[in-house]
């Protein structure tokens, strides 16, 4: 932990000595934008069929529930805490939906009921996290199995698969004249006002504050437990939702849908330049990450590789990117020792 | 010996002891084959036995302060590597199979151990990302092919069913284990030094303690036993797809912090690990028999982690107060 904390330090004190246009291009971020249309141009050329514009279909629908997820983990991991229930919400979500549609419920109501147990899930976490002080990956295991378990036990091994048609059909629909599915319009929606919350509010900053130094941003007026409280409540909502679509894409609720996803979010958040640590990450690398994952896989895919290297990429992708960090690093420290002191040991020393 | 049985008793792994045999006791009562039938003794001994290695293995990972969720993929890949070892070199004896898969693991432990520890990433990253790596080999690997009793030497397979005095042989090693490694942790100097350094890395770190080898050496350590685990399994179960040991990490995170290890290091024992891994897995299989479908167990499971938890930070708090008092009046 402490290690860690001085290395961020480091980097925030070695950014300053650097041109504002090192600072803005070269970074984690621009890093994995950069990757992301170097794998898009070269799939397009060597990839046959790569370049149609089903692929980009097919790729947003698929990929649409981690790039939700992903915005209210992004704000949870730069608090320094982590969700790992997402995946397990969305299970039980699309479940909670199945349920009440064959009980006969209309699906928008049964849809909000979805929201509501999110709701409820994310603000147990939240209590668990914030009131009684416990730390978030041993919360988030447990209710990661709690909530997988209620949508199993709920279930069994049946599913729903009885959807009206009309919601059906919207979640896989595409805005006319394009190849972009509608549910990016809730995404695009939800990512704005996060980007805003974020990057352009008090509440925003002191996620980031909470992240870098949760004592100091208390004395500085930061409600830290009233915002983590927030934040994983939001998670469980967006996971929800993320279910509910989850479900009308694939026309079938599960008790073992999602499983896993929690995984892949994490994969893209960290991917994307968030710190595990706190405090350090951007919303547009995770998006990035996130398309990036979605692009090598449906790549790949069409290229008629087994859908399984993907799980070797994402995961030597995820190792790589954490530890480039780190040789990088240990590369510029070893390089500035022999000329002059460098400024980042001196301000680790005072 | 008083003082020693009330030591006993204010241990937190008594409580998960006491839990483990209200659990047996009730489904017993329930259906006395649970327990006094043969079967029901050997499932009781033998079905844990896996989950247990994993989880001791965790446990040393988790008290030093970090967390190896790669364990199931490390466990399926080495389950198939022992397959595989059977197919393609037959004449290779048994122990030498045990030893290769075994090390397997450990070298797939060093893998993650030496991004940690050198890199000084943290490990549930690092971890998560060979969760996927080494699944994907495994997959790629295997394909849709899987190993079947039939492939691997009847003595081998005789392991996972035999018994020595109606305990079975997998349980004996699985116990072996467990109390070698009780004792490493307890009465050694490099077993304190991973409480040391899961108390307090940077203080560990100042006092002149290995930090990184040591580290390295917990995650070689949950390798090789979740390798070992990996033999278990294709002795026990006799059929090894590339979706051997999935999810498992969950359950031996899960195993660990029952048992009182506290997944922000430092605390807890690997018989507490070991305590909660029997507990995950006999509710498990007690669930049915009392009358609940066993689709709730994961519930269960949840209900089981957070409770414990919520334990031991009631623990921690009273026992702060109760220090604080004892200060004040002195």
């Amino acid at each position: 932990m402490t290690t860690a904390t001085i290395t961020s330090t480091n980097r925030v004190a070695r950014d300053f000595d650097k041109p504002l246009w090192r600072r803005v291009l070269l970074t984690r971020e621009m890093a994995i934008v950069a990757l992301l249309i170097f794998v898009v141009v070269v799939s397009a050329i060597t990839v046959r069929g790569f370049s149609q514009p089903i692929t980009v279909n097919y790729l947003l629908l698929d990929i649409a529930p981690i790039l939700l997820i992903a915005l209210p983990m992004t704000l949870i991991m730069i608090t320094g805490e982590i969700d790992l229930s997402v995946g397990s919400m969305v299970g039980l979500s699309s479940v909670v939906t199945g349920v009440a549609v064959q009980a006969g419920l209309p699906f928008e109501v049964a849809a909000v009921l979805a929201l509501l147990v999110g709701l409820v899930g994310g603000a147990f976490n939240g209590f668990l996290v914030t009131v009684v002080g416990l730390p978030s990956l041993a919360v988030t295991i447990g209710t990661l199995a709690l909530f997988r378990g209620l949508a199993v036990g709920l279930l069994g091994t049946t599913a729903v698969t009885d959807f009206p048609e009309l919601w059906s059909a919207l979640a896989k629909a595409k805005i006319s004249g394009t190849t972009i599915p509608y549910i990016m319009v809730p995404f695009l929606i939800l990512l704005a006002i996060f980007v805003i919350v974020l990057h352009f509010t008090p509440f925003g900053r002191g996620i980031y504050a909470i992240g870098l130094a949760k004592d100091a941003a208390r004395f500085s007026g930061v409600h830290v437990e009233r915002t983590k409280f927030i934040l994983f409540v939001l998670a469980g909502l967006v996971s929800a939702f993320a279910g509910i679509y989850y479900t009308l894409r694939f026309g079938s609720a599960r008790g073992d849908n999602a499983t896993g996803l929690e995984l892949q979010v994490i994969a893209a958040v960290v991917l994307g330049g968030v710190s595990v640590f706190g405090g350090r990450g951007q919303l547009y690398g995770v998006v990035a990450a996130a398309l990036l994952i979605g692009v090598l896989s449906s790549a790949l895919r069409l290229a008629n590789v087994t859908s399984d290297v993907i799980n070797i990429i994402t995961g030597v992708l995820l190792v790589l990117s954490v530890v480039s960090g780190s040789v990088l690093a240990w590369l510029q420290k070893a390089r500035r020792r022999p000329s002059r002191p460098s400024p980042v040991a001196a301000s680790t020393a005072s | 010996m008083t003082k020693r049985l009330g030591a006993l008793g204010k241990a937190r792994e008594f409580g998960i002891l006491i839990a483990l045999a209200l659990v047996v006791i009730v489904a017993t009562a329930k259906n006395p084959a649970f327990l006094f039938s043969s079967d029901g003794w050997r499932d009781l001994l033998l079905t844990p036995s896996i989950l247990v290695l994993v989880a001791v293995g965790q446990a040393i990972v988790i008290i030093t302060r970090n967390v190896d969720l790669s364990v199931g993929s490390v466990m399926g890949l080495s389950a198939y590597l022992t397959g595989r070892l059977f197919i393609d070199l037959p004449s290779l004896p048994i122990p030498v199979v045990v030893i290769l898969a075994v090390a397997f693991g450990g070298f797939l432990g060093l893998v993650n151990g030496a991004l940690v520890a050198f890199a000084r990433v943290p490990a549930m990253v690092i971890t998560l990302g060979t969760l996927y790596a080494y699944r994907g080999i495994n997959v790629m690997w295997a394909g849709s092919s899987r190993v079947n009793a039939s492939d691997m030497p009847r003595e081998f397979l005789a392991l996972g069913t035999e018994q020595i005095l109606t305990i079975p042989i997998l349980a004996i090693v699985a116990f072996l284990v467990l109390a070698a490694a009780a004792w490493y942790m307890r009465n050694t100097r490099g077993g304190r030094e991973y409480y040391a350094i899961g108390s307090d890395p940077a203080a560990a770190e100042l006092y002149g303690l290995k930090v990184t080898r040591r580290v390295l050496t917990a995650f070689i350590l949950s390798g090789a036993l979740a390798g070992l685990a990996g033999v278990f399994y294709a002795a026990r179960y006799g059929s090894v797809s590339s979706q051997a040991g999935a999810g498992w990490e969950l359950d031996a995170v899960g195993a660990a912090v029952i048992g009182g290890v506290a997944i922000t290091g430092g605390v807890g024992t690997v018989w507490g690990a070991a305590i909660g891994a029997v507990l995950l897995m006999t509710i498990n299989r007690a669930l049915p028999i009392l009358g609940i479908p066993d689709f709730w167990q994961r519930a269960v499971v949840g209900v089981l982690i957070i409770g414990a938890i919520v334990l031991d930070r009631w623990l921690a708090v009273r026992q702060r107060r109760r220090l604080i008092e004892a200060r004040d009046e002195s």
